[in-house]
């Protein structure tokens, strides 16, 4: 008796002590896995920055399907974790609910706007970064025709699309665009088969840059345009390294500067709306040593008109998620 | 064979013939197309189709390809070869094979919960042994050179070439696939031959129908269903070897991606025999082509979205199964395990 007294005893300290003594930040990873080479893997990185650059801890998580969503945040909530990031558009609803049950702790969500006094939601401005892309893509196309890829058919895809479609028409008024979209599942961010398949495809139909916004399907749409010969421009992470000198550049989300913030920020994490766009460095188009010898000079001089253009709001590029409609195709 | 056996195989070639009529080039590259997407699927389907057939249904056939992907990219990036790739992979799934056999024919389990712990297992162990072996998330670095199948130029392929309607064919579709994909065509005559024209096959169909009979006659049921379960191992490993080595260069997580349970709805579709599995993979295949290039197809009078496209085979599925085109019966002993005496 007096054995399971002390014991009890003692997990109650220990649930106090980390509820109260280390208020450890906290990251959750959507379904598309914390090594995605892409999206997650940014939001990972970011917190490792945290990690060596104050030598804190934090918890993190990997969501294995849609019904853990809300088991893992409550967790998380639970055991005094503060803030919470979350990785994903998906988080909405569930964050909406729970967010008011926890009124001391501090969520970030990334991808999505909740509105809850305890919650900054940061959004990024991928159309603007897609569109750099799609100017890179108009100065390269020699068909005048590019392609694109996304994962899941879902509007913050359509949004990397519509930014990536404006640009090149913006080059090539008069270039085709060939949209595909791997799937309606979540399945779709992991399907390199498909992605592969999907090129090619595109490829048949005279496209000679690629960009895919797919996740774990854009590596099979990397490998399958280097394969072809053709170009392709990877997203969220840097992937220019994967295929070096065969992918023209990569829409780059600075998760991991969304992450790091949030974790610096720790319990001070200022709620509301947090917009990472081109201005506040939140996009960006990479150029490394992996893909130098694509950009020349008359491209670069191109990205730095734009970024310029879109900087003094003398270029409006359009986002698909204020109205569900896309004026460039 | 009836009519309405043949009626597959009649809708492929007719689709293909009007396509080809329609858009030649965009034809050609999408049957080649169909023909990639088929084979993982004509594998799986095939294995499948000896397991159920000796009674044994195996939900698993999804588990045991992603299983054979992840070994056969992971050992082919170690040796650079992908030929030891391949035989890795066949490893790999031959081992949850007989976790399958163990389970539902020695200890007379749940087929298809046995099944589908194996699904489950495939897609933690992957995940769980690529991340401690190569620190990519489950990822295997990206197979180069010998590690991939390339493909491979068949005999007078060039020659061949600018003859009307034969060059094309031969030289643009039929040449120029990894060696997979031959191995994939010739086990459907294969198949065929050994069911329908062998002892052995006979015997396998028997113990799918009923054991007891074939029990009666002195032959082993339990060494029966092992082989089936055994071959039906072999064949997803190649299935999965194709999808990581010879279709992407590496494995990703979650890979298979669904491919293993249109390999089951296309094995009800062909009425577990091995030609209409051929005509039915590769119809799947065709459907999934045709929704690649053309997301919104375009008919005149209605625009089909790619969503219907993928979501047809199932649908035809369904039909099938409803018993509009002809019943699907499956083995009459499927699903039951053999109990010698009580």
């Amino acid at each position: 008796m007096s054995l399971i007294k002390s014991l009890l005893a003692g997990s109650a300290l220990t649930a106090l002590t980390t509820g109260v003594a280390f208020a450890e930040p906290a990251l959750i990873f959507d379904l598309g896995g914390k090594f995605d080479k892409s999206f997650n893997e940014a939001a990972f990185h970011g917190a490792q920055r945290w990690v060596e650059e104050t030598g804190g801890t934090y918890r993190e998580l990997e969501m294995q399907s849609e019904a853990q969503r809300e088991q893992a945040l409550r967790r998380l909530a639970e055991v005094g974790a503060n803030p919470i990031v979350m990785t994903g558009f998906a988080f909405g609803d569930v964050l909406t609910q729970i967010a008011g049950d926890y009124p001391d702790t501090k969520f970030a969500i990334i991808d999505m706007v909740v509105d809850a006094p305890n919650v900054q939601s940061v959004v990024f401005a991928e159309e603007q970064g897609s569109y750099l892309a799609g100017v890179m893509a108009g100065m390269k196309s020699e068909t005048g025709t590019v392609g694109f890829i996304g994962g899941m058919d879902i509007p913050l895809i359509h949004k990397f699309e519509c930014g990536f479609a404006q640009g090149f028409k913006a080059t090539q008024p008069e270039g085709k665009v060939v949209i595909n979209y791997t799937g309606t599942t979540p399945a779709a961010w992991n399907d390199p088969v498909k992605g592969g398949e999907l090129a090619r495809a595109q490829k048949s139909q005279g496209a000679d840059v690629i960009y895919a916004a797919a996740g774990g399907t854009g590596i099979g749409v990397l490998q399958a345009a280097a394969d072809e010969g053709i170009l392709s421009i990877g997203v969220d992470s840097n992937q220019n390294h994967l295929h070096p000198g065969q992918v023209l550049t990569s829409m780059v989300k600075r998760v991991d500067n969304a992450v790091y913030d949030a974790f610096t920020a720790g319990t001070d994490l200022e709620p509301g709306v947090k917009v990472m766009d081109l201005a506040a460095g939140g996009v960006d188009v990479a150029v490394d040593d992996a893909n130098k010898d694509l950009v020349d000079a008359e491209m670069q001089a191109a990205v730095d008109e734009a970024k310029a253009g879109i900087a003094s709001g003398e270029i409006k590029v359009h986002d698909y998620m204020t109205d569900n409609s896309c004026p460039a195709s | 064979m009836k009519f309405k056996d043949s009626l597959i195989a009649l809708i492929v070639l007719g689709i293909c013939l009007v396509w080809a009529v329609i858009d030649g080039g965009a034809a050609s590259q999408g049957i080649g197309s169909a023909l990639r997407l088929m084979t993982p699927l004509l594998l799986a389907c095939l294995a499948g189709l000896y397991s159920e057939r000796a009674g044994v249904f195996d939900i698993g056939l999804e588990g045991k390809m992603l299983m054979a992907a992840f070994t056969a990219a992971s050992v082919a990036y170690l040796t650079g070869s992908a030929w030891l790739g391949l035989l890795a992979g066949i490893g790999g799934s031959l081992a949850l094979s007989l976790v399958h056999g163990l389970a539902s024919i020695t200890f007379r389990g749940n087929q298809l919960i046995a099944g589908v712990a194996i699904n489950f297992l495939a897609s933690g162990l992957t995940v769980l042994v690529g991340q401690n072996a190569f620190g990519l998330g489950g990822r295997t670095p990206a197979l180069t050179g010998a590690g991939r199948f390339q493909p491979i130029t068949l005999p007078f392929a060039d020659a061949l070439r600018d003859v009307p309607v034969v060059g094309p064919i031969y030289s643009g579709l039929i040449s120029g696939n990894t060696i997979l994909v031959y191995v994939a065509l010739l086990l459907v005559p294969v198949t065929w031959w050994v069911l329908f024209r062998t002892r052995f096959g006979l015997r396998l169909r028997a113990v799918g129908e009923n054991p007891a009979s074939v029990d009666t006659a002195g032959v082993s049921v339990t060494r029966l269903r092992y082989a089936a379960v055994a071959i039906c191992g072999i064949l997803c490993g190649i299935a999965g070897a194709y999808l990581a080595t010879g279709l992407s260069a590496g494995f990703v997580k979650e890979m298979t991606a669904g491919r293993g349970f249109i390999a089951l709805a296309a094995l009800i579709f062909a009425k577990w025999r091995p030609w209409q599995a051929l005509f039915a993979t590769f119809l799947f295949g065709l459907l999934e082509a045709i929704a690649n290039l053309y997301p919104n197809l375009d008919l005149g009078f209605i625009t089909i979205p790619s969503m219907f496209m993928n979501a047809l085979p199932y649908i035809l599925t369904v039909i099938i199964l409803a018993g509009f085109v002809g019943r699907a019966i499956p083995p009459r002993a499927g699903g039951e395990p053999y109990v010698k005496e009580r």
